[in-house]
């Protein structure tokens, strides 16, 4: 029995229908992260969960119990925003207080919430700061608090991070995850970011104009892309186009380069095209490889990234990247000049859209 | 030359504003013969009509200010929330007071609420004060209404609104817990802009025939000499203390900027 399901849903604005028969069951302390593009519907999944937009069509249901007729102030449900939304006319301290204020909890019992919320984000040093006090990293931790000091049933963060640098990005995600397994609260985590994505959440769900094109854990979701979007969005994974030669002994040619697929290629027929995907790390340079699984091509352009060297080549149509790890000795290749990458037949996958 | 024809419009434009109060303000100060003396601001001070009055008249105010905090603030930030397409009929509807006369809007009350229409508001004196109230409201409508709104104007209510929602806080709870002390600083100068507007409103309180301080200055004006001018001078000084409350809690502002 899953803890927050939501079942068909669907939302219009006027003629434009923005969610599409969306499904998504979520159990109890998982941590779901919904990925897409901007304008995929996201926010909007995200609003009707907390009540501030009404679905068109279908069923929201927590712990058992239907929310469709419940105002978004009845509802159990922490929110956390990307413009952070505290309060200004309070501290730190009165704005983690504030949901037990509304609900009327005893004063002792508040304060001792509040104190334990402020240790849990580590900033119990400023409970007297206002917001306009705070760096943007510190008072989205606050809001975090916020939000969780009521004990909601379900956490829903909104592209929490997206307005932070970089740095900030990266520790306060851990932080959010660190906090999300330490009180097992079931979170629904927004992000357009892939890398955030695939670093914190148990599953991901891949939305596309309005549905879920995919949903798995991160390897899935990254090693197994169902569609070819999710395929192009996630990660920096090669989009191939192949023409089939034989169906039955799984071989395609790629330019004027034959490879085999360990995986089989469905129901196509010989001179068909079809979509293969290929990750950048997957391969390695070999300059005598050749045969099944090995691809030569002209390399277009190099690019030092730090802890890797990211090479394109030129294969028949398709440009592939693939990553070397940096290393002091690594003399990369000159554009030009030709390499030869070797992979093993189950790094080729095929997409079937 | 250009410089000088600034500073030429400015000399001519305060001695157009600075000479008549410098005129007024040296005659109230010469009811005793041959020197100067605060003799008229003490007799002024001193009548009980003027005690009567000018109270009457603070009360009025502070309730006029209730009044229309009340019925501002809430209305603003609906307008914003929900109803943003109207924002322009709103604050239309809000600057009528500033070319409907009072004469007219009070003729109409008179006629709307006389003794013996529907609601004879103007048969008790409960009922009266109350219908001034509205009239006073209605003439500081038009700033009140810009203060609220270009104060709702530097704070992101859709969003805080959602926050407080997703706490569990109700309407109530969100318009005085967070919208009311988020604006307070604009709340404020309309409140002090209304008490400069009701301590020297005269054709309402005159027309519903209440003892206002407005009617009270015309009445000291038509029968004395000094005392009128020494009364103007403390006018004066009534609102201009407003303008500069109003510098005032605009400067000593706190937590209510928030940097998103
Ligand atoms: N209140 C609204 N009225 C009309 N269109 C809306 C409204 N809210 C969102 N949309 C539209 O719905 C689509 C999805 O928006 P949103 O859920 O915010 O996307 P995301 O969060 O994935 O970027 C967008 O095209 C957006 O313009
Ligand atoms: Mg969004």
């Amino acid at each position: 029995m899953s803890f927050l399901t939501l079942s068909s849903i669907q939302k219009s604005f006027g003629p434009v229908q923005v969610v599409k028969d969306f499904n998504m069951s979520i159990e109890k302390g998982e941590f779901v992260s919904f990925l897409g593009p901007s304008g995929c519907g996201k926010t909007t999944v995200l609003r009707m969960i907390a009540g501030f937009e009404t679905p068109s069509g279908g069923a929201i249901a927590i712990d058992g119990k239907s929310q469709m007729n419940l105002r978004p102030n009845q509802r159990n449900i922490g929110m956390v925003f990307q413009a952070y939304a505290l309060f200004p006319n309070m501290n730190v301290a009165e704005n983690v207080a504030f949901g037990l204020k509304v609900a009327g909890r005893p004063k002792a019992e508040i304060d001792a919430r509040v104190k334990e919320m402020l240790g849990l984000i580590k900033l119990d040093h400023l409970a007297d700061r206002y917001p306009y006090q705070m760096s943007g990293g510190q008072q989205q931790r606050v809001a975090l608090a916020r939000a969780l000091a009521p004990k909601p049933q379900v956490l829903l963060l909104d592209e929490p991070l997206s307005a932070l640098d970089a740095k900030i990005r990266v520790s306060l995600r851990e932080e959010i995850r660190m906090i999300q397994q330490q009180l097992g609260i079931t979170t629904v985590f927004v992000t357009h970011d892939q890398e955030e994505a695939l670093s914190i959440s148990d599953r991901i769900v891949v939305m596309n104009a309005g549905k879920a094109d995919q949903i798995g854990t991160p390897a899935e979701i990254y090693n197994r892309p169902a569609t070819r979007f999710v395929a192009g969005f996630v990660g920096t994974l090669n989009l191939i186009e192949a023409k089939v030669v034989d169906p039955a002994a799984n071989r395609v040619s790629i330019g004027d380069q034959g490879v085999t697929l360990r995986e089989p290629l469905g129901t196509v027929k010989a001179g068909d095209m079809v979509s293969l995907a290929l990750r950048p790390e997957a391969g390695s340079i070999a300059p005598d490889a050749k045969g099944d699984t090995a691809l030569s091509g002209a390399v277009v352009s190099t690019n030092f990234l730090g802890s890797v060297i990211r090479t394109r080549m030129k294969v028949g149509d398709s440009i592939i990247s693939f990553d070397m790890f940096n290393s002091p000795g690594l003399v990369p290749p000159a554009v030009g000049e030709t390499v030869t990458l070797r992979f093993t037949a189950g790094d080729l996958l095929v997409i079937s859209d | 030359m250009k410089k000088f024809w600034a500073w030429g419009a400015l000399a001519i434009g305060l001695l157009y504003f600075i000479l008549p109060l410098m005129g007024m303000t040296n005659f109230s100060l010469k009811m005793r013969r041959g020197v100067y003396s605060l003799d008229a601001y003490a007799v002024v001070l001193g009548d009980p009509r003027f005690q009567e009055t000018f109270t009457y008249s603070v009360v009025m105010a502070l309730f006029t200010i209730l009044f229309g905090v009340l019925l501002v603030v809430p209305t603003a930030y609906w307008v914003r929330l929900k109803l943003p397409a109207l924002r322009p009929y709103i604050e239309f509807v809000t600057l009528l007071p500033l070319v409907i006369p009072a004469i007219v809007i009070v003729f109409g009350y008179i006629r709307l609420y006389n003794t013996s229409s529907w609601l004879p508001l103007t048969g008790s004196i409960t009922g009266t004060n109350i219908l001034l109230m509205f009239g006073y409201a209605t003439l500081a409508l038009p700033y009140m209404y810009r203060a609220v709104d270009t104060g709702l104007r530097s704070i992101d209510i859709a969003t805080l609104t959602e926050a407080a929602q997703s706490l569990g806080a109700g309407w109530t709870t969100i318009l005085f817990r967070i919208i009311l002390p988020n604006v307070l600083v604009a709340v404020l100068s309309g409140a002090f802009l209304t008490f400069a507007i009701v301590i020297g409103e005269f054709t309402m309180a005159a027309l519903l025939n209440r003892p206002a301080f407005g009617p009270y200055m015309q009445l000291l004006g038509a029968n004395r000499a000094y005392e009128p001018a020494a009364l103007a001078v403390i006018a004066f000084a009534i609102t201009w203390g407003c303008l500069g409350l109003i510098q005032l809690v605009s400067r000593f502002q706190k937590g209510t900027q928030s940097p998103v």
